[in-house]
């Protein structure tokens, strides 16, 4: 599109009074030809976008570019549609005169507080007059020694390069076409047990189309395992028939659903709105196109066989919870011990049998305390002599689940104890003996029990079959290592096994896990955001949790299944850029087939011809520009944001020849550092007036051409501002952080080719709520870059 | 008829339900009794297990309403009166001045002329603001508000001192009439009042303090700037206790089990602990619960031997007059006996009540008996999630409020089925 830049700047909230408005308007006209340049108080009000949107229309202004406060306020005011204009935000406010507080200017402050209303209203109108006046003198390179004297040099300068970058970036940006094609809105819900059958039922209830499909031969999963289940209404007290039936009946019913059972998943093409699966059922196959998924695919128990030390396979009358379970339901309630089918009326039931053990299960598996308050009561229903007996290590029955725990406690059958196992014996007869120590009691305890059950833990069923811990997996799927040699450098990453989706995506054929062999999200805000858009794990594949849960959480998942078709379809991302219509477009001429987009993409995007060359899958995409950052070629970019433009935005700052005056490029992640600088402005502290923030949609964009170019332009540093990465991250790209810091490694070598000290680019991972920290690691950063000296580029 | 989703609170469990809904093509409109959204969360310094800071996740949250013409928001709003049915509700809605319009651009002018105080409920009283103020340093809207029964007649300062008469004192309630197609109540939680439990002497010992007080004594902004200090004398604190079930699974406070508290202390544990490498932490627990994966966050403060974790209920604190300490005697469960033992700062994991039956909603809302709303008894066409339901922890409610989303779409494709029936 032509452009026609119109920049307009506040002179209200102080910057009138703290900036050369007049020196920063000569910059719009003079160095960069804007076509409109106005500057107004209170640029914010009606009439401020009032006169913005005139100028759209009038003077055919597409371009905006607004000095003024941060880009996180006055949204709804400074509303140009997107898809017609491109509007940059420069942060002259918070990100500026609000971190700049030099002595002198804390001086006016408190004497301005002592004005008389009338006095400050005066000052306020004449405030912006006192500035044009000193603008009119200032020349063309916008010399700050003609400024007025309450303008500090430095927060000028801040200011003046940040209006630089702000119309070059708006200048560099068009914007975005969205990318629109016809998408199929039917959800695939994988697994149909309680988690599956909820999400298929909810799905077609909001009118979408399913199809549901089970490996087994019938629905209900381990629900129809059940001779009872766990209370899941309230008051939380009772335990129920399982109900499942009506559930199954309810989605074979249904004309919105349609049920293969007997499937497997032979492949998975295509992506969010454009899927291709084929399936498997009873042995012909058919290719179903789809929108997206629900992972339903739920749990399976911890091998017993690995629980020898407790009795398991040694002692016929040890069980699992899993198989008391099967014996509860085959005897309609009785329970018949397996070494002579005699009912057993002192049953044992000994807690984390495996689980919150490192050497087995380390995590809580959360519903085998609830089992195992439900399976006492087979025990003891109806049979006032029968005992049960519960060794736990704390009993966990977290919020109204408490109810069911106080009612076993009232139950004289029913005996809780909290202890620690030191022997299970057998004798003669096939009772078992255990020996307990650490007790409530105080004392040590001797239990001799008709049979034992393990409450034994979950595992996930996006594991392999094969795989029967969760200690050694190899990081975010099973697979064997490979190496792969690319144009330059070594690949080294895991080749995946096929589980269930069988994804022809280049990343691998699963969603990848995080820990345990979990999909699960580590944010605790989006427990849906998972790392495959457009499919959704539910229920206890995603992490333990019981049946009423799962049943809660399959229908969230089928809501984000949901989603992310509407948004889809208006050619929209979903979270964390929901709504954005921009995506990556490759120039394929200057391709290398690196792939290193391919493979650091953190959502498996991209696939890769045979050749290496990367394959684009616009539904996939979260919009990170993780793979423009990775690209050493520069061949990726977005509409409204690539390497040049950033690259012009670096160019277009002012190196000064002084050293007292060093430039530092700090690049921010604009959802946590942003707001983190934004607020250490609204507290008033000072940072140091020598960065030029650069806003990042995520650090996993940093491409490392930047810093060559910027430093061999006298930048002296780079400071990367982003969000923690590994087992905690907090990136909202999962690995954006992380795949800018592990390209800073390879920066080393290109600063050594300069004869540059490494530390001159440096990472920093900032949360939020770290604002207080920012003119500390900020003043320390800027120290240590004085320390190497001046950079020997500057002035080149 | 409207097809629009109302939603009763704009904390973490409201937001999301709006949000969702709103992505997934259902215009939204949340009603806040607060000036700012974010609720109990806002007020949190770190979640647990990562120890990363809700303002991350509502700043995010933010951003989508910010941007999505589809969700609408109003704060110091209260349900006055809510009639009709499914697919055809209408919701009359009481917005409380603020006293600042959108004009406001937060620069603070106000504040600074302001000469009167209020309480600041943000920090849980433990510091003042002006009676303008803003609500926090992430308030969405990121505007001022005017607690006007702070403020002394006649005065003007803050309209006075205003330079873009952001300021109108003369401002009215408004009544809205809005027309729904389903409701979500999303009312949340409030902290139990820790006085009523007998024995712990909350209020009467100043260094005995609750655990959502802690969340603002270890945030940046809160009353001590994040340093943790204690509240009588302001020595930094080095010695600390955390009694668990602080009213929860007791018959005479919280019948139930709050789900949160557990590691909500464990996670506090950690503030003082990453602060000062020589502090100390005891936690007193009838059981510890942290389930699922959080296992993994216990065992980081198991392996922290400045950390003890000691099963027992705390029966009693009273205070060293001396010094002003907290001396806890606690029932030792495992030992037997009592143990006395004398610290800086006491934590009571005090629980969660719901807030649903003090939020005054004129609507037959189905409670159960500890006042939490049970789902499975509401009308058509009205949902609840979150904490609102029963006492959970953040990533469940955003679930929970997730599935709520999806029964507002529900609605309205029973009602457009209905509609197109009956054209």
């Amino acid at each position: 599109m032509e452009k026609k830049i119109g920049v307009y700047i506040c002179s209200d909230c102080g910057l009138g009074e703290a900036l050369d408005i007049e020196a920063l308007k000569n910059i719009a006209t003079n160095e960069y030809k804007a076509d409109v340049v106005k500057s107004t108080p209170f640029l914010c009000n009606q009439e401020g976008a009032q006169m913005i949107k005139d100028d759209i229309n009038n003077e055919g202004v597409n371009t905006i570019v607004i000095g003024a406060c941060s880009m996180r306020h006055n949204t709804d005011i400074f509303d140009f549609d997107p898809l017609k204009y491109v509007t940059e935000r420069v942060n002259l406010r918070d990100h500026i005169i609000w971190t700049q507080n030099p002595p002198a200017q804390k001086e006016v402050e408190p004497a301005a507080g002592e004005e008389t209303p009338a006095e400050a209203e005066a000052a306020a109108e004449t405030a912006p007059e006192n500035a044009e006046g000193a603008g009119t003198d200032a020349s063309e390179e916008a010399e700050t020694e003609a400024a007025a004297p309450a303008i500090n040099e430095n927060t000028q300068e801040m200011a003046e390069d940040h209006l630089r970058m702000g119309i070059v970036r708006a200048r560099a940006s068009e914007p975005p076409e969205p990318h629109i094609e016809d998408i199929n809105k039917t959800i695939l819900v994988v697994g149909g047990g309680p988690t599956g059958l909820s999400s298929a039922l909810e799905s077609a209830n909001a009118g979408y189309d399913v199809i549901l499909i089970e490996k087994e031969a019938e629905l209900g999963g381990w629900a129809k395992k059940m001779y009872k289940i766990m209370p899941d209404k309230m008051p939380f007290a009772e335990t129920r028939k399982p109900d499942i039936e009506n559930k199954i009946n309810a989605v074979e019913a249904s004309d919105k659903i349609r049920v293969i059972t007997g499937a497997a998943i032979e492949k998975t093409a295509g992506e969010p709105g454009k899927y291709e699966v084929t399936v498997n059922s009873n042995g012909s196959s058919e290719t179903i196109n789809i929108g997206s998924i629900v992972l339903a695919i739920g749990w399976k128990p911890y091998n017993a066989n690995r629980l020898e030390n407790l009795g398991y396979g040694k002692f016929k009358n040890v069980v699992t919870n899993v198989e008391v379970e099967q014996i509860a339901l085959d005897g309609d309630g009785v329970i018949a011990r397996p070494s002579d089918g005699q009912k057993a009326t002192r049953v044992a039931f000994l807690q984390c049998a495996g689980q919150r053990d490192p050497e087995h299960l380390p995590y809580c598996s959360s519903v085998c305390c609830l089992t195992s308050l439900k399976q006492a009561l087979y025990v003891t229903e109806g049979n006032p002599d029968a005992a049960a007996f519960i060794i736990y290590k704390d009993m966990r029955t977290p919020g109204l689940y408490e109810e069911f725990y106080k009612s076993a406690q009232n139950n004289p059958g029913v005996m809780l104890t909290k202890g620690e196992v030191t022997s299970i014996t057998e004798d003669e007869s096939g009772n078992i003996i255990l020996e307990i120590d650490n007790t409530i009691l105080g004392e040590k305890v001797m239990i001799v029990a008709d049979m034992l059950v393990l409450a034994t833990g979950m595992m996930t069923n996006s594991l392999p079959a094969h795989i029967e811990g969760v200690n050694d997996l190899t990081p975010e799927y099973v697979g064997q290592w490979r190496e792969t040699k690319t144009v330059d450098g070594v690949i080294k990453e895991v080749v995946a096994d096929p589980v269930v989706l069988n994804l022809e995506y280049r990343q691998g054929p699963e969603m990848p896990y995080l820990k345990y062999g979990y999909p699960d999200s580590h944010f605790v805000c989006f427990p849906y955001e998972t790392r495959r858009t457009g499919i959704y794990a539910a229920g206890a594949v995603r992490h333990p949790m019981t049946a009423m849960q799962s049943v809660n959480d399959g229908k969230g998942a089928a809501l984000k299944a949901i989603q992310v078709l509407e948004l889809a379809s208006q050619g929209m991302g979903v979270h964390p850029r929901a709504g954005d219509q921009s995506f990556p477009e490759i120039n394929y001429t200057n391709c290398t087939q690196c792939r290193r987009c391919t493979v650091e993409c953190p959502f498996g995007v991209l696939d890769e011809e045979e050749n290496g060359t990367p394959k684009t899958n616009t539904y996939r995409c979260r919009r990170c520009g993780t793979c423009m950052g990775a690209c050493p070629q520069r061949i990726i970019s977005f509409k409204n944001y690539s390497v040049e433009m950033i690259a012009s935005q670096m160019k277009a700052v002012k190196v000064p020849e002084e050293d007292s005056k060093p430039r530092i490029i700090a690049l921010i992640c604009e959802n946590d550092a942003y707001p983190a600088i934004d607020i250490a402005g609204l507290n008033r502290l000072n940072i140091s007036p020598f960065y030029r923030f650069i806003t990042m949609r995520c650090l996993g964009g940093t491409n490392l051409v930047w810093i060559a170019d910027a430093l061999s332009a006298g930048i002296e540093g780079f400071l990367l501002i982003g969000c923690r990465y590994d087992d905690d991250y907090q990136c909202h790209f999962v690995k954006g952080s992380k795949a800018a810091n592990e390209r800073l490694g390879k920066v080393q070598e290109t600063l050594g080719r300069l004869m540059l000290e490494s530390e001159r680019v440096s990472q920093i991972q900032l949360a939020l709520n770290e604002w207080d920290q920012l003119p500390r690691i900020m003043e320390d950063f800027a120290e240590k870059l004085k320390e190497f000296g001046p950079n020997p580029f500057k002035g080149f | 008829m409207s097809d629009k989703v109302l939603v009763i609170g704009g904390g973490i469990s409201g937001i999301s339900a709006a949000v969702e809904a709103a992505e997934a093509g259902q215009e939204s409109v949340i009603i806040e009794k607060n000036p700012y959204l974010g609720g109990r969360v806002a007020q949190l310094y770190k979640y647990f297990p990562k120890l990363c800071p809700p303002y991350c996740g509502l700043e995010i949250n933010f951003k989508r309403i910010k941007q999505n013409p589809k969700v609408s928001f109003y704060t110091l709003s209260e349900v006055q009166n809510i009639s009709g049915n499914e697919g055809n509700f209408t919701v009359t809605v009481k917005v409380n001045p603020r006293y600042v319009t959108e004009k406001c651009t937060n620069c603070g002018a106000c504040a600074e002329a302001c000469p009167a105080e209020r309480s600041n409920d943000y920090n849980y009283g433990m510091d003042s603001t002006k009676a303008v103020y803003l609500p926090h340093d992430l308030a969405f809207p990121m505007r001022y508000v005017l607690d006007k029964s702070a403020c002394g007649s006649d005065c003007q300062a803050c309209a006075d001192a205003c330079p873009y008469g952001a300021i109108d004192l003369s401002m009215e309630p408004k009544t809205l009439e809005i027309p729904a197609s389903s409701i979500v109540l999303a009312t949340g939680w409030n902290p139990y009042d820790a006085s009523k439990i007998e024995n712990l002497n909350f209020g009467a010992i100043p260094n005995v303090v609750t655990n959502v007080m802690m969340e603002r004594l270890a945030a940046p902004n809160g009353p001590s700037k994040g340093r943790i200090i204690r509240p009588s004398d302001g020595k930094e604190v080095k010695k600390i206790a955390f009694a668990q079930c602080a009213g929860s699974r007791d018959e005479n406070n919280l019948a139930y089990c709050s789900a949160i508290c557990c590691m909500a202390s464990l996670k506090q544990a950690t503030y003082l602990r990453d602060r000062d490498p020589e502090s100390t932490a005891e936690i007193f627990y009838i059981d510890l619960r942290a389930p699922g994966k959080y296992e993994d966050f216990l065992r980081r403060l198991q392996d922290d031997e400045n950390v003890t974790l000691t099963k027992g209920k705390v029966a009693k604190i009273e205070m060293d007059q001396s010094t002003g300490d907290p001396v806890v005697t606690v029932e030792d469960i495992l030992g037997g006996g009592k143990i006395k033992k004398q610290f800086d700062l006491v934590v009571l994991a005090s629980g969660m009540e719901p807030a649903g039956p003090g939020a005054n909603i004129p609507l037959d809302i189905p409670f159960e008996e500890h006042g939490f709303i049970d789902p499975d008894r509401l009308a058509d066409g009205i949902y609840a999630c979150g904490v609102a339901c029963r006492p959970d922890d953040v990533t469940t409610s955003v679930q929970d409020a997730t599935g709520a989303a999806l029964a507002t779409l529900q609605t309205s494709a029973k009602t457009a089925a209905t509609a197109g029936g009956n054209l």
